[in-house]
């Protein structure tokens, strides 16, 4: 695992997000717009509903037979005259790419956006080797700028606002005249291409991530809106697809089918502006593509989960739905998850991939409100996995002795109706004495609460010792 | 209404058991007589069984063991109800929606789990959707209301509080941005998380104020507390019920929150 692992930091980092004015103010622009986006791009699509059916039945079947199609597209991307390489962990995988970058004795490469080479640290190897990698994706090129990861799936510099963004190009852009106007997103824009124009033409190896991988044609599919990773993987001498196993769908016509729920609900539009398709290297008489097309495959524990209690974690596409509607995400963003992944999905797929014991903070950080199952394209049961998540914890009595030992008082009493009765009779009448005037601003224990809310004071006896006084006078 | 229940075979079909819900029972019994006035002013015969938790909060602490048992405990007290009513959307789903998945494969559990399910109401949805009666109570002025998330999401409790709520006279339903957003209590989650709790919450009393209504309804205790909590600490005067104390013309009442009289 080379990318560290901070989510047991999980509150300390939500109280530095929730104090974090900026981000707050880069938090609040984004809540709203993908959520309408998604609503009007679902409300135009009747089978919608029926085609997340389809798309969690296929890839169910998918998971049930993932060796058959990878051997499938193996095959296909070798009759093509590509390779393909398996990476068992993340230092594989990075060094298989370095392996390449060496053959070809590459200073500079290019990569469009993935999340995989997120999940392995794959910049940061490649810095470490010489080799230097240029973020291709207005996003990533952002964030890379300022030394950060993505806060999220497809939007990876959501936790900046556009006035950082400036300052950072005026920062690096010295070349560039430092009276320039740079008010609008769409000059930022601009000048992050013009940047990039000599990257694309200078690079020997292309690097991109994957959404799809088709078996039947040995094709790999990324949706951008940029067409930076056109560039990115044409241009280059070879092209190097990062993705990972789960990626792989048998038909292009099942692509078709995911590809049809991916922008709908993500970024909550039709179709990206870009959906690109690439079979195996240049072909004698194609006017231009790589010279060798490699394809790396990472497992990093996936494999460990088919047939277990996460395999349902396997289906998703990556959408970011679930992040767009969290209210846990809306208050602290991405980087608070602290791994690669956040969000519902990243809460149950961080403690899968790097252990319970460094991840399990996340599926706790959860209200359980369900919005995230609600809009799920694959329908992924995310807040069963993150309660499965939960009794693994509880089973290794890794949760807090706090909370294990109040709610295991609780359940002492409540299952025992008798001691119950007396015992909530008793300390309601107490609670009820201390709140005469309605409302309790402190009680011992309940810090978390009275902080930041007053506790409504109980009436004082209990309904069911109400209830039975009044039948008894009845 | 005597005339729905014209003999003493339809008042057995109309026994119902109110499951009162812990936070009902310990801190506000004025939901469940709420509860327990709508049953039986639509003909119900009412019992209040001695009961305790249905193992919501340790079903989602992971322990399921604990869950089990309360689960076991909640299907001997219920099962022989022919209704079994709460007033609570996110009790109601822990029994209806996941009493069955903790029996899973259970040869004799399960089948009871199921059968307590299939006879299992929250509130708001038993009286509209079963019962199909309309409260007659009076509340005069304007109110806003919360969608609980579990009773939104795993029973789909959207319409008809408020088809019942319709039926109040004096009373006028204004909704609020993101009624179906939660309001960050989430059971353990708001002491747990105390400060993304509040950041949650503070959006929910924001949209709450926008609506300029007077009082918050929904119709979970837990939600309401939270809220009720959030609202009282910064001075809010908008006053926070159940929905039942409202449909049961008991809104004259203390309001969550508020000293008895």
């Amino acid at each position: 695992m080379t990318q560290p692992v901070n989510s047991p930091q999980f509150n300390a980092r939500a109280k530095r997000a929730l104090e974090d004015v900026s981000l707050q103010k880069a938090l609040s622009r984004f809540e709203t717009g993908f959520i309408e986006r998604r609503r009007a791009a679902v409300a135009r699509l009747p089978e919608y509903d029926a085609l997340r059916d389809s798309a969690r039945d296929l890839k169910d079947h998918i998971l049930g037979h993932l060796d058959l199609y990878l051997e499938a597209y193996e095959k296909n991307v070798t009759a093509s005259g590509g390779h393909v390489h398996f990476a068992a962990t993340a230092e594989e995988a990075n060094e298989i790419i370095l392996g390449i970058c060496r053959r070809l004795d590459a200073k500079t490469v290019a990569k469009g956006k993935s999340m995989i080479s997120e999940e392995t640290g794959l910049n940061e190897y490649l810095e470490a080797n010489g080799i230097h990698p240029v973020e291709t994706d207005l996003g990533e090129y952002i964030i890379q700028l300022r030394g950060e990861t993505p806060s999220h799936l497809i939007s990876p510099a959501l936790h900046v606002t556009r006035e950082q963004v400036e300052a950072d190009f005026r920062r690096v852009h010295t070349d560039l005249p430092p009276g320039r106007n740079l008010d609008e997103p769409a000059s930022l824009l601009a000048e992050a291409r013009a940047m990039l124009r000599d990257t694309f033409l200078k690079v020997d190896v292309g690097i991109t991530g994957a959404n799809f991988l088709v078996a039947e044609t040995g094709s790999s599919i990324i949706v951008t809106n940029e067409g930076n990773g056109d560039l990115t993987q044409t241009l280059a001498k070879a092209h190097v697809v990062i993705s990972s196993i789960e990626k792989v769908v048998p038909t292009l016509e099942d692509a078709t089918l995911f590809l049809r729920l991916l922008a709908r609900s993500g970024s909550g539009t039709e179709l990206t502006a870009y959906t690109t398709f690439s079979t195996g290297p240049r072909r004698p008489g194609d006017p231009d593509g790589p010279e060798e097309y490699h394809v790396v495959l990472l497992d990093n524990g996936r494999s460990g989960m088919l047939g277990g209690s996460f395999q349902e974690m396997l289906r998703c596409i990556r959408c970011s739905a679930c992040l767009n509607h969290c209210p846990v995400f809306h208050a602290v963003g991405g980087h608070t998850y602290g791994w690669v992944y956040s969000g519902p999905m990243g809460a149950v797929l961080t403690p899968s991939l790097v252990g319970v014991e460094k991840g399990g903070k996340l599926p706790n950080a959860s209200t359980f409100c369900g919005r995230c199952e609600e809009v799920c394209p694959v329908r992924i049961p995310l807040p069963k996995l993150m309660r499965n998540w939960r009794e693994r914890e509880f089973e290794r009595h890794l949760q807090p002795a706090t909370a294990r030992y109040g709610l295991g008082l609780w359940a002492a009493f409540a299952r025992r109706p008798a001691l119950y009765r007396f015992a909530s009779s008793m300390a309601m009448r107490v609670l009820g004495w201390f709140g005469g005037k309605g409302r309790l601003p402190a009680l011992p224990f309940t810090g978390g609460w009275t902080r930041h809310r007053d506790f409504p004071a109980p009436q004082g006896k209990t309904f069911q010792a109400l209830w039975n006084k009044r039948k008894a006078a009845r | 209404m005597p005339d729905r229940v014209p003999d003493a075979v339809n008042q057995e079909q109309m026994r119902v058991g109110l499951f009162a819900t812990c936070l009902v029972d310990l801190i506000r019994p004025r939901v469940g007589f709420a509860a327990a006035k709508l049953l039986e002013d639509a003909g119900c015969i009412v019992e209040v069984p001695s009961q305790t938790c249905c193992g919501q909060p340790a079903f989602n602490a992971g322990d399921r063991n604990t869950a089990r048992a309360l689960a076991k405990q909640a299907i001997e007290t219920f099962e022989t109800y022919r209704y079994v009513v709460l007033p609570s959307g996110s009790c109601a789903g822990q029994v209806v929606v996941h009493y069955s998945e903790l029996f899973a494969g259970d040869a004799i559990w399960e089948p009871r789990a199921r059968a307590l399910a299939a006879k299992t109401f929250e509130l708001t949805v038993f009286l509209h959707d079963v019962l199909r009666v309309a409260p007659a109570a009076r509340y005069d002025g304007a109110v806003t209301y919360h969608d609980s998330c579990s009773g939104l999401r795993e029973l789909g409790i959207r319409q008809q509080p408020r088809k019942l709520l319709a039926a109040v006279e004096g009373l006028s339903l204004i909704e609020m941005k993101d009624a179906d957003v939660c309001c960050g209590f989430g059971g353990t989650f708001c002491v747990k998380y105390p400060d993304v709790s509040n950041k949650i919450v503070t959006k929910k009393t924001a949209n709450i104020a926008a609506t300029g209504a007077g009082t918050l309804l929904a119709g979970d205790l837990g939600c309401l507390m939270n809220m009720a909590g959030k609202l009282s600490r910064e001075g809010s005067p908008v006053k926070v019920r159940h929905v039942a104390e409202v449909l049961a013309g008991m809104g004259e009442e203390p309001a969550i929150g508020e000293p008895e009289r």
